[in-house]
């Protein structure tokens, strides 16, 4: 794919360097360049399109095709921070143009108003630093809106009695129920629970330049090759790149932000892929580069003026991160579902956002969703259920009937901000390149693991009440691999308990911008990519007014 | 190619006037990877090891038929896995030929071990098989006894039924050589389409359409 798209030299002074290219940095860079700036956007992964997304399960299981590369950047896990951590895979990330949003399941829930205000209306949690937003949900809503017009996502307005208001429907309708969408929803039903259409971030019609979904099943993990998946790659990037105005300049891995003695950042310090080093200059930098490496980044990026990092005189870069709570039961039913066949859900559920901290004895809420997103080896490695053989003809059969009528009921919940909960440099496992390696440092809050607890009581019972022949449920366990990396520089009014303030500036340097998971302030109920794109549109708009005034320099 | 000329074709269906723009810039891409794809496909059967020895192939072959046997319905062997394992370890599973070298002998001298008469596992009966198996996987099995022994086995059988599984169920329009001819996903019911339409099963056959919920429904707290 050729595109007439600019390329800048390291020593222009560009408008604007984003650092990552993937839900945040996918729709900073669309448009900003659209408001007329000048942007570069260095992605540290390749630059893959649609003709690159195949549906081999090797290239996603063994090669880490669209993801962050373990035998290039190790990384670690400990429980708390008294312990020496141990290498092990601790983190999953997409790691190519488009970011996680290529390979991303496509769940697109708003936040609800609860979720900024939770502090205000159940008080402080022991063992937690919970705090309300600066914005509030009516703040992000017309930003919600831009994300379901401008990306695409499909959907039902009004569907749940549970949903926040809305300024306008859907742009497109849901997809079609999946038989796992059926069956949820006349058992939640017969509960006297609210089922209704998932919003997805795929199409369910065509777009200008995008295929609709053709159901092919190979969504989680995978990279879309009809473009029906609305990643930053398939609905931002191709109209940053056509303003003329935008380059992304992939195989470059930021690793320093370079600041100046009048205390204004000068550009992004990368390595390109045969490991020479530039310095890209640009007036504002804004770190777009997920809730894992935008808080390494600025560890990484200490001085003499920062010397616990940059733009982190709080002290809390990287911690108070939020993982999401919430569980998985899978079951068997008598006939064919062929959930294989679609995408990945079809049926949300939302009666359990807000629960009762006085009723249930713990804090927070989900949601619950049925879904089938196991390709063939996925399902065969680690859907069965836990008495089959390992091996031999009971394996086989087991295979041979459970495949077509296998589905899953996920739980998505919240996550408590705990201080000790971070991502740091290591001490001494380093990368390929070097540089100090991610740690992750993670043991969930009591009440995340009641709340897991608790809703798979609920999944329990839908699944008592849709006839399932057979089920059972992943234990509720303490997490120590990070998918959703959420609230590592998150937002507040208070330069001494957060890292930006509502307009996404560092509160400590001018120029520097932070948007991505890491700003979040609470976890939401467990689907965050809607909200970090809205975030992403907001903060454009934000930056934008501020340039035009002559203040991100 | 069936697969790709029926999504090529949905897409010319489905995309109206938006997918003109659509096509024209992607047709040639389309062409070029399914061409690809076609060309590694035709190459997946090799007549000859690249990293197994013909002896050692023959071996991993019957571990292999006993994790997935063939019965009424192809396994393991019929979809090629051994060809599979081959080449991944010499491409995307290099790092498990030291597993291989080790683990296989060990393998072998448990089979003399358990059966002193049998000099390898392909000469080993079905039933012997899978008490050599067990030995390696379970708790129940004659191997209990020594538990680093069963370690070091029990990796190289971790990998391999792993590496079995994958050879098996892998999309086999993929380069790697696995699932020949689409054996593996016939046996678990996996149509060989990759594009569908609902109603995709029993259940939602006869789904009568979205009916909203109860509109007097209460936003109350559990």
């Amino acid at each position: 794919m050729k595109r007439d798209t600019p390329k800048y030299k390291t020593s222009d002074e560009v408008d604007f360097v984003i650092v990552g290219s993937g839900a945040a940095g996918g729709i900073m860079a669309k448009e900003l360049s659209t408001n007329g700036f000048r942007v570069v956007v260095l992605e540290q992964g390749p630059y893959l399109t649609e003709a690159d997304f195949v549906h081999d399960e090797v290239k996603i299981l063994n090669e880490d095709f669209l993801t962050n590369k373990p035998k290039l950047q190790p990384t670690s896990f400990r429980k708390t921070p008294n312990e020496k951590a141990k290498p092990q895979r601790s983190v999953l990330y997409g790691r190519c143009v488009g970011g996680t949003s290529v390979h991303f399941t496509a769940n697109f829930w708003r936040f609800h108003e609860i979720d900024f205000v939770e502090r205000s209306k159940v008080g402080p949690v022991p063992g937690a630093d919970l705090r309300d937003w600066p914005i509030t949900y009516a703040d992000l809503e017309p930003y919600y809106t831009k994300v379901e017009w401008e990306i695409g996502v499909s959907g039902l307005a009004g569907a749940s009695p549970f949903d926040p208001p809305r300024s306008k429907p859907y742009p497109m309708p849901p997809l079609p129920v999946k038989g796992s969408g059926v069956i949820f929803e006349r058992a939640a039903r017969k509960l006297g629970w609210h089922p209704f259409p998932a919003p997805m971030a795929i199409l369910s019609q065509p777009r200008p330049g995008r295929s609709a979904c053709v159901k092919c099943g190979f969504c989680m993990l995978f990279g879309c090759e009809v473009g029906a998946k609305s990643s930053s790659l398939a609905a931002a990037i191709p109209v940053a790149e056509k303003t003329g105005r935008c380059e992304i300049r992939p195989n470059s891995y930021v690793h320093r932000i370079e600041l100046d003695s009048n205390g204004r950042v000068t550009g992004a310090v990368y390595f390109d892929e045969k490991r020479s080093t530039h310095l890209q200059k640009a007036k504002a930098v804004i770190v777009c580069a997920n809730g894992a490496e935008t808080p390494r980044l600025l560890l990484l990026s200490a001085n003499k003026q920062f010397p616990n990092g940059l733009a982190n005189s709080s002290g809390v870069v990287g911690k108070y991160l939020m993982l999401n709570s919430g569980g998985v039961t899978t079951a068997v039913f008598e006939h064919p579902i062929n959930d294989y066949k679609g995408f990945a859900v079809s049926r949300i559920l939302h009666d359990f956002y807000e629960l009762d901290p006085h009723k249930v004895g713990f804090y927070g809420g989900g949601g619950l969703d049925a879904r089938f997103d196991l390709t063939p080896v996925l399902f065969a490695l680690g859907a069965l259920p836990p008495d089959t053989p390992r091996w031999g003809s009971g394996f086989k059969q087991a295979l041979a009937h459970n495949f077509t009528r296998t589905l899953e009921v996920f739980s998505h919940g919240t996550s408590l901000p705990v201080e000790t909960n971070s991502f740091s440099l290591d001490p001494d496992l380093k990368d390929a390149w070097g540089l100090p390696a991610l740690c992750l440092t993670y043991k969930d809050h009591p009440d995340d693991l009641k709340l897991w607890a608790w809703l798979n009581q609920r999944g329990d019972e839908l699944l008592d009440a849709a006839g399932a022949q057979k089920k059972w449920a992943q234990p509720v366990q303490e997490a120590q691999f990070a998918v959703h990396l959420l609230g590592t520089c998150r937002m507040g009014t208070d330069p001494k308990t957060s890292v930006i303030n509502p307009d996404h500036r560092t509160h400590d340097v001018k120029n520097l911008f932070l948007c991505d998971g890491s700003s979040l302030v609470t976890s939401g109920r467990g689907q965050p990519t809607m909200t970090i794109e809205a975030l992403a549109f907001r903060a454009a708009d934000r930056i934008t007014a501020l340039a035009k005034r002559g203040e991100t320099t | 190619m069936i697969n790709d000329l029926s999504r090529r074709n949905f897409l010319t269906r489905a995309g109206g006037a938006a997918s003109a723009v659509w096509l024209s810039t992607h047709w040639p891409a389309i062409v070029a990877a399914a061409e690809h794809a076609h060309q590694a496909a035709k190459s997946s059967s090799p007549q000859k090891f690249e990293f197994l020895t013909p002896e050692e192939g023959v071996e991993i072959d019957a571990i292999t038929a006993r994790i997935i046997p063939s019965d009424e319905t192809p396994g393991a062997h019929e979809a090629g896995v051994v060809y599979f394992i081959d080449r991944a370890l010499t491409t995307f599973a290099l790092d498990d030929q030291k597993t291989y070298r080790e683990g296989l002998p060990a393998s072998q001298a448990r089979v003399r071990e358990l059966f002193p008469n049998v000099a390898k596992f392909s000469n080993a009966t079905p039933e012997q098989q899978d008490q050599v198996l067990h030995s390696f996987d379970d708790q129940t099995g004659p191997g209990r006894g020594n538990p680093r022994r069963r370690a070091m086995a029990n990796s190289f059988f971790g990998i391999l039924r792993a590496h079995t599984v994958i050879g098996f169920l892998v999309d086999p329009d993929s380069a790697h050589g696995g699932n020949r001819d689409g054996v593996g996903w016939k046996v678990i019911g996996r149509d060989p389409d990759h594009m569908f339409q609902s109603p995709f099963g029993y259940y939602d056959k006869d789904y009568a359409g979205w009916q909203p919920n109860p509109p007097d429904a209460e936003k109350t707290k559990a």
